[in-house]
Parts: C-alpha cells; structure tokens; sequence
C-alpha cells in the first residue's frame, strides 16, 4: 500500500514547503503511480484480506479502517493545515450516534422505543429531536452533514478570530470533554455511558450474520478508498497548495491577499465530514456508540495514529492509524497484563527517531541511494536529518 | 496515456468494490432463526474459560482483585481434578476500562479461544457492551459485581446483587433506623442514576424525602461544593453512589466540613474491603456499607477462603464482595456444568435452576428464570481495623427481582 505515496521522492518525509509539488512537474507519472497504488490497496484490503482473514479478525480491520478515516481527515487538517484537532472524537461522535439513533430506530420498528428510554428515561413517547432519525434520508446525510454544519460554525467562529496553534488544540479538547458530560448526563435519552448498544440491523440486514458482517467490511473498506482519492484530489489541487501555504506562513498569505480563515475552514469541515462518516460506518462494524469513543482519550488516540504514520503524507496517517490500533488489539492479546507500557515505549520511539513517522522510513530508504551521492559532496545523512526535524512545524 | 491507465485501474477497483457488495447478501432482520453460535472446544482434555477484567485504565484497581479471585476457584478446582474430568485452561484479556474493547475481547475469546464460558466484567457499560456479543454467540458470561438490575439476558448469569438485594435492604435499614430524609451523592453514569430512580420511588412510598441529588464525573476529586450542599441540607443521612477515586476525595472533605458519621451516616454501595484501605479508615470509621459478603462474613466457607486468599495473594490483602461473587461463579458453573452432564450451553442453561452452593458469603441458589442468584443482604459497619462488621441481614437469603416486580412502589420504574 505504500505505492501510493504522492509526494516526490525528494520531500516525503517532513511537510517541508517543497512537499506538494506543483502536480505539473511530475503529474502524469505521480498520477499513474497513484492509481496503481489505489488498485494494489483495493486488491489488498478487498481480495487479500477477506481471504486471509477470519471473520473475526475481519470485523476488527473494519473497526481500524474506520479510525483510518478519521486519520486521513486529520491528515489534511493538520498535516496539511497545520491546526492540531485534538477534538475529532466531537465529529466521530456526531456521525456515529446519527447513525446509531436512526438503526436503533430501525430496531425498535415503526412507533416503537429504543429499549434504554423505557428502563432509565420512562419516556412514554420518543424526543423530538429523535424524530427525524427514523428516517433513514435524514438520518444518512446527517452522518456527514451534521459534523460538517457543526465544524462550519465552529470553525467560522474560531479562525477569523485567528484562534491557533495551542489554543485551537485546547479548544478542541474542551468541545470533547463538553460533548461526554452532555450524553453522560441525558442518559434517558441518549443512553449514558452505557452508550447506544445491541444493535441489531443495519437496513433490514441482520448484522449477526456473517456475510452481512463482511459486506459491512467491504462497506467500509471501499469508502475508505474512496476518501483517500478525495484527500489526494483535495492536496494535488491549487487548494492543496494554499492550505500548505496557510500552514507554514499564515501572515504571508494574507498579504498576498487570500483569506487564511477560509483556506483553514475547507480543511477543517472536510476533517470533520470524514471523521462523521467513519463514525457513522464505526457503529455496524462493532455495534456500539458510547461516550467513552469519543471523549479527549480518543481524541488524542486518533491523532497519535497519524502522528506516528507521517502526518504530512497521504498514505502515512491511514497506515499509522491502523499500525497502532492494530499493535494495541495484538499486543493486549499478548501481553495482557503489561500491554500499556509496550505501546507507550513504541510511540515514545517513534517520536523521538521517526519524527515523520512510519512515511519517513519509505522515504529514507529511497532517499539512501540519493544520499549516497550527496555524502560524496559532504554532505552527512545525520546533519540532513537534523536539517529536517528542524523543518518539522510546531502545530 | 498514463492518465487513462489511472482511470481504467480506478474503474476496475471500483467494479470490484461494488461486485463485492452486491454478492454478499445475507439473512435480513426479519428472517427467523438467527445464527448458530459458536461451540466451544472441549475436544481435548482440558476446557478453556475465558477471563475479561480491565488489566489497565481506570477500572484495573479494582478489577484485578476480581481476576485474582477467579484464577484462585480456578486452580482449587482444577486441585480437586477440575470439571467432568478436564481441567480448567484461563485464557485471559484485558478489557482496558474502555467499552468496545470489551465486545471486541470478548468476541476473540468467544470465536477465535472458543471458550465454554467467560467470567468479569464490572461497570454496567461493559456488561452493556458485551451482551449482545454473547447473545450472538450464545455464550455464557457469569458477571460478578452488583448492578442496578432491570436487565436478564438469557447468556449472563448475574452473580452479584441486583437492586433489591443492596439498595432495597440499605434503604430498609435507614428506615427501621427512623431515617426520614435523605441526599443522594453519586458518580455520573448509569448505575448511580438508575439507583436513584429506585431510591427516589422508595423514599416516597415511604414517607422519606429526597432532600437533594448531586452527580460528580467519575474520577473527579472535587467535592467542596456538592459536601456543602449535603451539610446545608440538614438530611438524616447520604445515600452514595460514587465509585472509585471520587470516595477518596468526597469522605475526606466530608469529614473536613464537620460532618460525622454519627450525626449523618453515609451509606455507600461502592466502597468495600479494598476500597476501605485506599481511602483512609480515619475518614470512614462508623459509616455504613450494603452488600452481601463482608471479609468478617463468619462461617467455615469464608474461613477457607479468606486463608486461600491470603496465602496465594499476600496476608494483607483484603478480600470484598464482588472478589467472593466472582470466586462463588466459577463454582457456580462447574456445579451446573456437572449436573447438566455437558459443556453445551443451552444444557447448562437448562441445569442452572436450583443450584446451591455453600458460599463464602452463605448458602447461594441460583434461579433458573432470572439467572440472578439468591443471596443474604448485608448492613456493615466500617471499623478503625479497616474492616467491616456486620449490623444488620436479612436473616435468609433475598430471591432476586431484578425489574422490582414484587415491589408496589416500583412499579412506574420499568
């Protein structure tokens, strides 16, 4: 799957400005490249896996591609954007109790109640604000619209008032944290913590059975792909520029007379609509929503992923986030008991010597039979490595 | 040229997507039936049990003890030549305090370990998490710490007390204590809230008022204001619900503020043996607790466990209620595993009804119609020693009601 990396060999690593190339230069070879990368993944994540794979550790993949999801969109804001979103749980979450509230609907058939509003709301008849959820035209586009009209106003909001860095991240963190306490707090009507659980359908398929669970996979897998053509659309497209633009020197692009605040939305409210439908498609593949996925730790959760994949990248975020949701599923296999301090020394590694993440060691493999020749004209691999965690931009 | 390349590959892939989609069509919602479940594998000589607590997160403090109570019935069973003539292999996973781990272990357990049954879990979320995942498989999970009830899934087995075998009993003692009102304090998630439905439908039936209701996030240590709020109110005594660290935090501001367990006693659900030790005795000498099994619980079946218990796990570590609960279920299904003749499931179901067995805590029987077992409701005091001595029981044991259907009061609750 890494055969579709976008870049051009010479900038993979860090999100140096040089980093998306004008897609003239070397489009038509990048674009090649990019397609058979993209065919390579369909065959892999739709031939190979399904085949190698038993049921049960195929319903797990479809859980880690839907925090690749997330990842690709927090890959574009702040990899490309440079706004550190320490909140995507706010949107996973959205999308995903859209999705919940209308297949509990679903469950409970017409006129009826989901079973937790009778046991810990003794509600005789469903909220309002239930209502529309029943119908799966309103419920469907909510997934990703609702998440993205909320990322909208926030974000309109928030980056005229030149809210960034630090700030933004906390900002974010604190929508999370809001966003718990509210759910945990209604639980007559959302559930609890206990969450929206025991879903049983997933339009009129019974999501128990085996086949339907693997067609959920497919599901996932071929949306996934498909938000990875939007993602490298969206960062080869003259977007793609200004927004790495806005990142790396916002004040100039002011200047030069664009608006960074708009630049800065797009970027967050696509974010946004991605991390709603991973969480929309998140619920038939584990048949859970709750509080607990969607707080701060999830949050922070979703952007080590990318972090640890090579945020600047387009493939890095997809494979970090499945890198570390899968270490975590087999090493707590393993090692029940001290799993934690496994996974915690292997971000503490990949921080300290991958700065770019797992994208940079492709890179720097490529980059060693360059460098070669370079150390010749003396120039040393150490002092170019430094050179680029240097270029590495604080969020 | 290559651009065409690219997009004859992406209409290939997608061909290839949308195919997989389309063959793949399987039974709808409204076919009958369902699906088989798993079997589990008792081809060998050995039988494999499946163990689910957080190891790691928050709910680890207390969940471990609970594993090192199974993995202890375990290995005395297994001394004694294990279950129809196999012994007993724990095949364990951490559920990390976090919901979806949960269903996602137990899965494995179920369909990649095939385990016969599976033992843990303590917060109401998980269980949540994990039921449909064992009625999909029709598997069994034996589930060990006391819950807020309105809840029988035909695959748990309830092994800890349901409402009217703690809070039931506790508001009964407050009330022969001529408690007239009362303020409840708890953790903010779903068992708190559902106890003080119950305890608010109680206290008006029966002639109590509920002078105040407050809910702190669990884990938070900030309690000036909610203690306050509880020392203004002049209320007979506090009803607490709150779990885990926010006890530390809440009892030592209580007593910072004057309160004294003489002129307001608490009684909590949440705090036994364990927890006594980690908040402090000088902050909780004379309050109250309700459960079922106190360490003190006199009787030759506590004797022997605590000693087990001790020997395997240190001299000063205390063992609780939900630890005695956990350690009575891996009994409990040897004995109904052994009169079902069978590890088949739907057989074990079947044998389940009538099982008796001389607890730690007391004789037990399981019912067979709610899967809850009958079990004596406890009052204890809490000592200097860190202890905690009976006052009160109900002198036999309580038959579980887990929807409060026998309770008059109760019936707007469910």
């Amino acid at each position: 799957m890494t055969a579709v990396t976008p870049a051009p060999p010479s900038t993979a690593s860090a999100p140096a400005p040089a980093d998306s190339a004008p897609p003239s230069r070397s489009g038509g070879r990048s674009r090649l490249r990019a397609a058979v990368g993209f065919a390579f993944g369909a065959a892999l994540l739709f031939a190979v896996a399904p085949l190698a794979l038993s049921d049960f550790r195929l319903a797990l993949l479809a859980k880690y591609l839907c925090v690749a999801m997330v990842a690709v969109g927090i890959g574009i804001a702040w990899g490309r954007g440079g706004m550190l979103t320490l909140g995507q749980g706010v949107f996973f979450g959205l999308g995903g109790y859209a999705m919940a509230m209308h297949l509990k609907l679903a469950d409970a058939g017409p006129g009826g109640m989901p079973d937790f509003m009778q046991l810990y709301g003794q509600l005789d008849e469903l909220p309002v604000w239930w209502r529309p959820f029943a119908s799966p035209w309103f419920a469907l586009p909510a997934t990703v619209l609702l998440p993205m009209a909320f990322a909208f106003g926030l974000g309109s909001l928030v980056f005229r008032r030149r809210v960034r860095g630090a700030y933004f991240a906390i900002l974010s963190q604190a929508l999370a944290a809001a966003l718990v306490i509210l759910l945990i707090g209604q639980q007559g009507t959302t559930g609890g913590t206990n969450g929206l659980t025991d879903i049983q359908g997933f339009f009129g398929y019974d999501l128990d059975d085996p086949v339907n669970q693997r067609t959920v996979y497919f599901i996932i897998a071929g949306v996934l792909l498909a938000l990875l053509a939007l993602a490298r659309q969206l960062i080869h497209s003259r977007y793609g520029e200004l927004l790495v633009a806005v990142r790396d020197s916002e004040e100039r692009v002011r200047f030069l007379g664009y608006d960074p605040a708009s630049v800065k939305l797009v970027a967050y409210v696509v974010a946004a609509g991605m991390a709603g439908l991973a969480g929309a498609l998140f619920v038939p593949a584990v048949g859970i929503i709750s509080p607990a996925l969607i707080g701060i730790v999830p949050s922070i959760e979703f952007v080590i992923g990318v972090a640890v994949g090579g945020r600047a990248t387009l493939l890095g975020p997809v494979l970090g986030a499945v890198a570390v949701a899968w270490a975590r599923t087999a090493l707590s296999e393993r090692f029940p008991g001290t799993w934690t301090y496994l996974q915690g020394l292997l971000f503490v590694v990949v921080v300290a010597f991958l700065p770019g993440g797992l994208a940079a060691l492709w890179a720097l493999a490529r980059r060693r039979d360059v460098g070669e020749e370079q150390s010749r004209r003396g120039w040393s691999a150490l002092g170019r490595r430094r050179a680029e965690r240097a270029e590495v931009p604080t969020a | 040229m290559s651009l065409l390349w690219g997009r004859r590959i992406l209409a290939g892939a997608m061909t290839l997507v949308a195919a997989a989609a389309m063959t793949a069509c399987g039974s709808k919602t409204s076919d009958e039936g369902g699906t088989a479940g798993v079997t589990a594998d008792v081809s060998g000589d050995t039988v494999k049990v499946g163990l689910l607590n957080s190891l790691s997160g928050t709910m680890a403090i207390s969940e471990v003890t609970v594993r090192d109570s199974i993995m202890l019935a375990v290995e005395e069973i297994n001394a004694a030549g294990g279950v129809l003539g196999k012994k007993i292999q724990p095949v364990g996973e951490d559920g990390a305090s976090d919901w979806p781990t949960f269903a996602e272990k137990a899965e494995k357990l179920l369909s990649e370990d095939r385990v016969a049954a599976v033992f843990g879990c303590w917060t109401s979320a998980s269980r949540k998490a994990v039921k449909p995942v064992f009625e999909k498989n029709k598997a069994l999970l034996f589930y060990p710490v006391q819950y807020e009830g309105l809840e029988q899934s035909p695959y748990i087995f309830y092994t800890g007390a349901t409402t009217n075998q703690q809070i039931v009993p506790g508001l009964d003692y407050l009330k022969a204590q001529g408690t007239k009102s009362i303020y409840l304090v708890g953790s903010d998630y779903v068992f708190p809230r559902t106890a003080n439905k119950i305890i608010k439908a109680y206290a008006a039936a029966n002639g109590m008022t509920v002078v105040g209701e407050d809910y702190a996030p669990l884990g938070s240590t900030e309690f000036g204001t909610i203690v306050n709020k509880v020392k203004s109110s002049g209320a007979n005594a506090v009803f607490n619900t709150l779990n885990g660290d926010s006890n530390v935090a809440f009892f030592k501001e209580y007593k910072s503020a004057g309160l004294t367990a003489a002129a307001m006693p608490v009684v909590s659900v949440s705090i036994a043996e364990e927890e006594v030790k980690s908040i402090g005795t000088q902050y909780l000498e004379g309050q109250l607790t309700a459960w079922n099994y106190y360490q003190t619980t006199p009787g030759a079946a506590n004797s022997k466990f605590v000693a087990a218990y001790k020997a395997k796990y240190g001299a000063d570590k205390p063992t609780s209620d939900p630890m005695e609960a956990a350690y009575v279920s891996v009994y409990l299904w040897k004995a109904m595993v052994e009169k079902a003749g069978s590890f088949d499931v739907e057989k074990v179901r079947g044998a389940s009804d009538g099982i008796t067995f001389d607890a730690p805590e007391g004789l037990v029987t399981v019912d067979g119609k709610t899967q809850h077992i009958a079990k004596t409701a406890r009052i204890g005091k809490i000592g200097a020693d860190g202890l905690i001595t009976e006052v009160w029981n109900s002198g036999k044991p309580v038959a579980p009601d887990p929807y409060l259907k026998t309770y008059p009061w109760a019936s707007g609750l469910s």
